[in-house]
């Protein structure tokens, strides 16, 4: 690797923390701003709660679904793609393409007759949600290690677990890498919307400035919510591209 | 065959445990009070699911066939059962009484449908979509003849018809206008993008930038700058421009739409192997020429495909977008919750799927049309 | 010693080895032969248990290879197929290494064992033992293949086509390198191909396979000189029968010793294809042939043309 696509990587991680740390530390203090902004708003600044705790409150829901999801997702990706349980790979396909037809605000609405309000239909909602292309992408990246090199393995005198964990998973890391950072970033969009059913998230500020009509509010949540979007996706970014280059 | 016969143990034994410890009915006092859950049919229906394990462990003769025809009944009988239980019900209740499905029904339908989906596995393409085609008709009917009357969700929609009916046309309008904008803008973008070899390039990373801020976001950042283009220019406000409604949204739902189809675009016109290009451009063929006549007909199914994820997904978003003012489906979803209305959100979050899974449908028929004529 | 014991094997309804029995002796080349559907590497695969037997036994120094652990067995056997099936996550050397490292070999010895055979396969380029498998021509690849193969110094190898995708220059130096290596470490080689040429170079035997079944086995010259059949005269060249002898007996066999020849020489040792090639190179009909750098008698077209069987 050169030094100067180096550096690029190292930017691409390092400038959307930054300005997710530098928005933390200037919004608690920009009241003055919007109030001079937005005059006739009597609040201008969020302080229901800070903006720290929304942000660690929104990203630790977000990693609890992700975890969850990636267990159960690579779990069942492994089963599906193990002789044993092959049979069960069609359905289990078309359950990973089915469900992404299923919106994510549909998922979570569902979850709220059956979980009533708060952070527990979120998590529901996340976890179910994040299962699906955690799922597709582990069965692909399975399904995707050359034949010959499966065979060559058999014929050297690899376990079934051995060849699991020594060929076949590293040479699916990438693609299924790719499936835990899709999944975390529709995470942190549906938590987003999760404030709409009472999660405490960055969604709050918003939704709550929506409904009753405090711009200040919407501008603060969705500043944070985008740049936490987009470090959780940096990061991630970084972590699969360092796996694809092996 | 033990292991042909997997997805439908693991599938039917979903189904029990849904029929013995799930709740089928929830009955309610009134609209918005939660009710408690009632099993009426728990040991009938287990005991139904425990049959379709010992067919398939025993093996009797014809037991597939057995098996996918059980599926296929467990799709229209289970509303149906559903319906005339709630019927039962609310023959000694008061008016208020609502009576919606449980946690074990929707499982067990869901449990349904994919032993359905497995049992068709292999059967011809036109078997398998006429099966479906019957079972949607026949909860279509069943439902015209009042079936269903006594649940909920559809007293929520006969209570509702007027406004519904405007929230699906608002919904397929935002969606569709956004379509055609990203399908008009995104196609030529699409096209520059591959000619000039960017797909890695500024207009790619935007777009693959834009798609990772969180829609709720984006769309809550746009009322600003669009109210303040009402205010500039009143004559934007007369179109819809305000800070909040369907402009900002669709504006917002475009952005998204934008980068997959940029990406099949360029893709789509991949699809004609470089050589062959050089071929036809050496046989005489304008730039013009060899795009309409050669690498339209040979990407469009590409193109298609890009469509049909650009349109699924823009119908989910939309949804959101009721947070803003857009109106649509998503208004019944956020205004039930808000109300505390389940039969509410539950209606508005059905009609959201079933949109999802039509469209789905239909983009892929008009897909396995076009590859059928290719 | 390998030994097949009436095995039979079906896949569906079709009969792909049927009732076949065959002694591979210790230290032998052993070629299989035939056109593709004949079965030979279903044969081959019975071995290491990668193809399970109907009816039948393989037996291993006597055991039967179903008495013993699968994995255990397969580690103890080389094993080289055709698309090589490196691990592409892996550097040519952990390639190399994989079936020490599943033995538990110590760390000392493994890299011992690959230095060496990045050698005796002349993967001498710098380096290479850090590259990753996608950086190497398709030449390369093989041969890390073919190392991979011999790294556990296994008493038997099994090798599926393993040079039918290179082009004849690589193949051919690949066959010279296989060859040598087993005269020297007298390991055991089962060889699978569909090329006559390559099976008569290779094999100190050669079993000639059709529908499932050995239509013949033998020295290569046997094949050529006493085709059980019609149809294994027509597998083993026909027409072109008396190029491939040229190609199998060496200049040894048809030299006039102590006559003189005026010309580049050939060696005794050298293939009677290649004197062949050496005369039409230079316009003779006759050639000096030298032993270890010594003059030692003349080798004649005539001779060649006229020494049949």
């Amino acid at each position: 690797m050169t030094k100067a696509r180096h550096t690029h990587g190292v930017i691409r991680v390092a400038a959307p923390l930054a300005v997710l740390a530098s928005l933390l530390f200037v919004l608690p203090r920009s009241g003055p701003w919007f109030h001079a902004w937005l005059p006739e708003l009597s609040h201008p600044l969020y302080t229901r709660t800070s903006f720290g705790a929304l942000t660690l409150a929104h990203l630790a829901l977000v990693t609890i679904a992700t975890l969850f999801a990636v267990a159960i997702g690579l779990g069942l990706g492994i089963l599906a793609t193990r002789p044993s349980g092959r049979s069960l790979l069609p359905t289990v396909r078309a359950v990973a393409v089915i469900g992404q037809t299923f919106p994510p605000v549909a998922v979570l609405a569902i979850a709220v007759p059956l979980l009533g309000f708060g952070a527990a239909p979120t998590l529901l909602a996340l976890v179910l949600y994040g299962v699906l292309p955690v799922l597709g992408q582990t069965i692909a990246g399975l399904e995707h290690v050359p034949a010959a090199t499966l065979h060559a393995a058999d014929g050297m005198g690899y376990g079934r677990w051995r060849r699991l964990r020594e060929v076949e998973l590293p040479l699916a890391a990438g693609p299924i890498m790719a499936g835990v950072r899709l999944s975390a970033i529709v995470s942190v969009g549906t938590a987003t919307i999760g404030s709409a059913v009472g999660a405490t998230t960055l969604g709050s500020p918003i939704v709550e400035g929506l409904v009753g009509n405090n711009t200040a509010y919407v501008v603060q949540g969705a500043l944070l919510v985008g740049a936490l979007a987009l470090s959780v996706d940096a990061v991630l970014g970084a972590i699969e591209r360092r796996i694809r280059r092996g | 065959m033990m292991s042909r016969a997997l997805p439908v143990f693991v599938l039917s034994a979903m189904a029990l445990v849904a029929a013995a410890c799930l709740p089928f009915l929830h009955v309610a006092p009134n609209r918005l009070l939660s009710g408690h859950a009632v099993s009426p049919l728990a040991w009938p229906l287990a005991a139904a699911w425990l049959a379709v394990i010992a067919v398939t462990a025993v093996r009797i003769p014809m037991q597939r066939v057995v098996v996918t025809a059980t599926a296929w009944f467990g799709i229209a009988g289970l509303p149906w059962l559903a319906g005339a239980e709630a019927q039962r019900i609310l023959s000694d209740a008061s008016a208020t009484t609502r009576v919606q499905p449980g946690a074990g029904f929707w499982l067990m339908w869901l449990a349904a449908a994919l032993l359905l989906l497995d049992g068709l596995r292999g059967r011809r393409p036109a078997v398998q979509v006429a099966a479906w085609i019957v079972a949607g008709f026949t909860i279509v009917v069943l439902a015209a003849a009042g079936a269903f009357d006594g649940l909920s969700l559809v007293r929520e929609w006969r209570a509702q018809r007027a406004p519904f009916a405007a929230a699906v046309a608002e919904h397929l309008r935002l969606a569709g206008t956004t379509l055609v904008l990203a399908l008009l803008t995104g196609a030529p973008l699409g096209w520059w993008v591959w000619r000039r070899r960017r797909a890695d390039g500024v207009v790619v990373g935007i777009l693959a930038f834009l798609q990772t801020v969180p829609s709720l976001a984006l769309f809550a950042l746009l009322i600003g700058p669009f109210a303040w283009l009402a205010r500039a220019w009143p004559a934007l406000g007369t179109l819809g421009f305000g800070g909040t409604g369907a402009a900002p949204a669709v504006f917002a739902l475009w952005l998204y739409a934008l980068l997959p189809v940029v990406r099949y675009t360029a893709a789509g016109l991949d699809a004609v192997p470089a050589d062959t290009r050089d071929a036809a451009r050496g046989l005489g063929m304008s730039r013009t020429q060899l795009l309409m006549r050669v690498q339209l007909p040979l990407g469009w199914p590409v193109l298609l495909a890009g469509l049909r994820i650009v349109a699924v997904q823009t119908i989910g978003l939309a949804a959101v977008a009721a947070l803003i003012g857009a109106g649509g489906l998503g208004r019944f979803v956020f205004l039930g919750i808000g109300q505390g209305a389940t039969d509410m959100v539950l209606l508005g979050t059905l009609a959201i799927i079933v949109l999802a899974l039509l469209v789905d449908f239909v983009f892929q028929a008009v897909l396995a049309w076009t590859e059928r004529r290719a | 010693m390998i030994e097949f014991d009436h095995v039979t094997k079906r896949f569906g309804g079709h009969l792909v080895i049927d009732d076949l029995s065959l002694r591979i002796d210790d230290g032998e080349f052993f070629v299989l032969v035939g056109p593709s559907g004949s079965g030979k590497s279903t044969l081959l695969r019975t071995v290491n248990r990668l193809v399970p037997v109907d009816a039948g036994a393989v037996r291993i120094d006597g055991e039967d290879v179903l008495s013993r652990d699968v994995e255990t067995l397969r580690r103890g056997i080389g094993y080289a197929i055709q698309s090589v099936g490196l691990f592409p996550h892996r550097t040519v050397g952990e390639n190399i290494a994989t079936v020490p490292r599943l033995l538990g070999w110590p760390e000392g010895d493994i890299r011992a064992r690959v230095t060496e055979l990045v050698e005796l396969l002349r993967l001498d380029e710098p380096g290479i033992a850090d590259r990753y498998p996608a950086t190497l021509s398709g030449g390369q690849q093989q041969r890390v293949g073919v190392a991979r193969a011999l790294a556990a110094r296994p008493r038997i190898v099994l090798m599926d086509e393993p040079f039918g995708a290179l082009d004849p220059i690589t193949r051919e130096s690949l066959q010279g390198s296989l060859k040598a290596i087993q005269r020297d470490t007298g390991t055991t080689i089962l060889f699978v191909t569909h090329d006559m040429d390559e099976a008569f170079r290779l094999g100190d035997r050669v079993a000639l396979m059709l529908d499932g079944r050995i239509a013949q086995v033998g020295a290569p010259l046997d094949l050529l000189h006493r085709p059980a059949n019609d149809r294994v005269r027509d597998f083993v060249g026909g027409t072109r029968a008396r190029l491939r002898e040229l190609a199998v007996r060496t200049v040894r066999d048809s030299m006039r010793v102590g006559e003189p020849a005026e010309g580049e020489a050939v060696d005794v040792a050298d293939s009677l294809q290649d004197a062949l090639a050496a005369m039409l190179a230079q316009r003779r009909d006759r050639l000096p042939v030298n032993s270890r750098g010594e003059r030692v008698g003349a080798i004649v077209l005539a001779d060649l043309v006229a020494n049949g069987p």
